[in-house]
């Protein structure tokens, strides 16, 4: 065993929370409180303490919930199709897009809930369920969804289980439970054999799966009539723009974990040039579909569709609406074009542009539309027209937003953010499938 | 003005001759049984010498003996919530040129459903189709579609559609996601942001579906139910009787025939013959099972209205 590959494992091994770590585990902790207590009194009082009405019917809890489901898409995309097609520089990303996904899909299934007008009730989903609805279609896709993307994250972990183990054999408790969760492993030929084709079989499945879950979830808008909803472009539009969600957030990520724990030796500058463009790329493509979204209804202008657009273009919604295309969508593109936007600071910044242009998006796909219902909005108070969320509202999706955080940090605490294992093979500090 | 006329002459007698009130009692079952296999069916303790006059489904009286009229609602052991009544399939015409906007229609469904909070389930729309054309009042109900739109995307079955035509809504299995009230395209489907706070005599009852809003349920979506419990006891929905105009007829599209709240009966075909009449968005496929008829050669002034209409006021509570 090379002094190399014991400070790989010394590098990778998880590490404990330095004081900003406390203090960043505190502050997420202290919002996903408050949210709970906001939580605690909507159930009390009813979806009366959010701002939603019986026209803006939904509200930021659903756009959060796309939102969850737009980036954990990202797993699927990182690990299994840059996997698939053979690509190797990924291997210092797959983990990070996993854990990423893991926590997005699972904070989509409690944002749905939180939505819900009986939560109490949320049983009635497997009693009562009936498969011509789009909501039980949602609901299988992403279980089996969160389930394939924890598998993905869990095989791979295996090996890495062993060897840190091994590595934290001074302190006994720690390295049982490592060793527990690692199943067994020993690396002999038998099992890479069964470990390489579970991955690969989980890659190939992992990928219509989460197609489907966010194909779902842009059919829970397109089965109605709405304007702005019915489009039969609105699947591979969602998908698009998933991936640029998901891809902004794994570059946020990977920045800040190759800051925090000094990564650079894995994380260089070649991966996030290469991510760069691969969101270049993913921008362009939803640009694309958003073209196809808005272009063709504003060419005919029929009179529902016409007020709608009229709301984005100039309205009520106009500087949401070109902040979200221009902010989140162009000017990442035109950044990202040179070769110094590509560095790993100033694609960082890039990339919350893109996620928090992500969030708005959703925003601005949900909202606009409720408020331009077939027949004319009367005889409700004038407040009912126009949809703000409340305080109660913000502080409760904050704090999904924050349990998703604190997800991502725990996983990170406790497992190598980046595969030990594979990259010593890669880098040949051990022999391929042997004995370590 | 002649055809007027002899609609007029037609109704009084319509009015007269026919005191058995709604045809609702008499289905189609019925006239089978008058004309031919009645045998059995003469359980009544009404002599044969009484007879009673019925109207057939164009429109003719005739006389029958009573012990050949079995009633409807007589068979209600076998009414199922979820079924409907058998043998039934409720339509609804609104007459726009009646409409001034009185809003009794909405007072009296949202008294009788106990409604507290800001949104009726009947709604009167103030209309113009475009610049030119003339305004008009549109009282808009839950459409009951025979191809409906909520019911389909339900994750519960929590909305359903029954036989007799009505769509309700079971608040004791909602889970209120709301994605009904995103699936209707005439926006009559309301939710109960927060208690809804009935009072203790809507709370007294015992809930069911077919008499929605009482009581009402915190987070879960209510509309109009076309009144079953109405129908179960042989009388109309609130908003027919209580318009003072006749702007609604209800009825049953087997007997072919509607009657409105002064107790006159049309039938139904001839109706939406003559007064051309139509479907809200028929282009969506959606079926409704409410006819309205156009405003035209109105009976009543379109400004009379404006003086009861606020754009943004809310509904009047009781």
């Amino acid at each position: 065993m090379s002094s190399d590959y014991d400070r790989l494992v010394s590098d990778l091994a998880p590490q404990k929370f330095g004081w900003k770590g406390s203090v960043w585990v505190s502050f997420l902790i202290l919002i996903i409180l408050i949210g709970a207590y906001c939580y605690i009194q909507q159930v009390r009082q009813g979806l009366v303490v959010t701002d939603m009405r019986d026209y803006a019917l939904w509200g930021i809890y659903i756009s959060n919930f796309v939102f969850f489901v737009a980036v954990s898409l990202v797993g699927s995309l990182i690990t299994a199709i840059l996997r698939l097609s053979d690509v190797k520089w990924n291997t210092p990303l797959t983990r990070i897009s996993e854990i990423i996904a893991v926590a997005a899909v699972m904070m989509a299934g409690v944002t749905i809930v939180i939505d819900m007008g009986r939560p109490d009730r949320v049983l009635n989903l497997f009693i009562h369920g009936r498969l011509q609805s789009p909501i039980i279609w949602d609901l299988l896709v992403v279980n089996t969804y969160l389930v394939i993307s924890l598998l993905l994250l869990y095989y791979p972990l295996l090996p890495d289980l062993k060897i840190l183990s091994k590595y934290f054999q001074k302190k006994a408790k720690l390295s049982k439970w490592y060793d527990r969760f690692s199943l067994n492993w020993t690396g002999n030929a038998k099992q890479h054999k069964i470990y390489s084709n579970a991955t690969t079989t989980l890659s190939i499945l992992i990928i219509p799966v989460a197609f489907a879950i966010h194909t779902v979830t842009a059919w829970l808008f397109e089965t109605t009539y709405r304007p702005g909803w019915d489009s039969t472009n609105f699947g591979p539009y969602f998908i698009a723009g998933a991936f640029v969600a998901g891809t902004g957030a794994v570059i946020a990520v990977m920045y800040v974990l190759s800051k925090v724990y000094h990564l650079e030796k894995y994380i260089t500058a070649d991966h996030f040039d290469k991510m760069a463009k691969i969101l270049v790329m993913l921008c362009l493509v939803y640009l694309y579909f958003n073209i196809n979204e808005y272009l063709m209804p504003t060419y005919k202008s029929t009179e529902e569709e016409a007020g709608h657009l009229r709301s984005l273009y100039t309205g009520e919604y106009s500087w949401l609406f070109w902040t979200v295309i221009f902010g989140g969508l162009i000017l990442p593109v035109i950044v990202l074009l040179f070769r110094k936007g590509r560095k790993p600071l100033p694609l960082f910044i890039v990339s919350l542009a893109v996620v928090l242009g992500a969030w708005w998006k959703r925003y601005i796909i949900v909202v606009p539309t409720l408020s331009h219902p077939f027949l004319p909005i009367q005889g409700v108070p004038e407040s009912w027209r126009h949809y703000s969320p409340t305080l109660m509202e913000w502080m409760i999706t904050l704090a999904t937003l924050a349990a998703a955080l604190l997800i991502i940090t725990l996983l990170v605490r406790f497992l190598p953010v980046i595969p030990i294992h594979e990259t010593a093979e890669e880098r040949k500090l051990i022999e391929p499938s042997s004995n370590n | 003005m002649e055809h007027e006329q002899q609609q007029q002459t037609r109704r009084k007698l319509v009015g007269k001759g026919l005191k058995i009130g709604l045809l609702t009692a008499a289905g189609g079952a019925l006239l089978a049984k008058v004309f031919g296999q009645s045998g059995k069916a003469k359980s009544n303790s009404a002599k044969s010498s009484e007879t009673v006059e019925l109207m057939s489904t164009d429109g003719t009286l005739m006389s029958v003996p009573a012990s050949a009229v079995s009633h409807q609602h007589e068979s209600k052991s076998a009414y199922n919530p979820r079924e409907g009544f058998p043998n039934r399939k409720f339509v609804m015409v609104v007459d726009l040129a009646k409409c001034r906007n009185a809003r009794k229609c909405q007072s009296s469904c949202n008294k009788n459903h106990y409604i507290t909070g800001e949104n009726a389930w009947i709604k009167i729309y103030k209309m113009q189709d475009s610049e030119r054309s003339a305004p008009y009042w549109q009282p808009t109900l839950c459409q009951h579609c025979d191809e409906p739109p909520c019911v389909k995307v339900c994750p519960v079955d929590a909305t359903f559609k029954r036989r007799d035509g009505i769509v309700l809504i079971d608040n004791n299995r909602c889970i209120g996601c709301r994605f009904c009230m995103a699936a209707c395209p005439y926006s009559v489907r309301v939710f109960n942001w927060s208690e809804p706070w009935q009072g203790t005599f809507a709370e007294q009852y015992e809930y069911t579906p077919d008499y929605a809003g009482v009581p009402s349920q915190r987070g879960t979506v209510d509309k109009c139910d076309f009144c079953p419990h109405m129908i179960d006891k042989g009388e109309m929905p609130h908003c027919v009787s209580a318009c003072p105009n006749d702007v609604f007829s209800f009825g049953d599209l087997y007997e072919d025939s509607v009657t409105n709240g002064s107790g006159q009966s049309f039938q139904l075909s001839k109706l939406l013959k003559d007064r051309a009449g139509y479907r809200l968005m028929e282009n969506l496929g959606t079926q409704p099972s409410v006819y309205y008829l156009p405003p035209s050669d109105r009976v009543v002034d379109f400004e009379e209205g404006l003086k009861n209409y606020t754009e943004f006021e809310s509904v009047k509570k009781h």
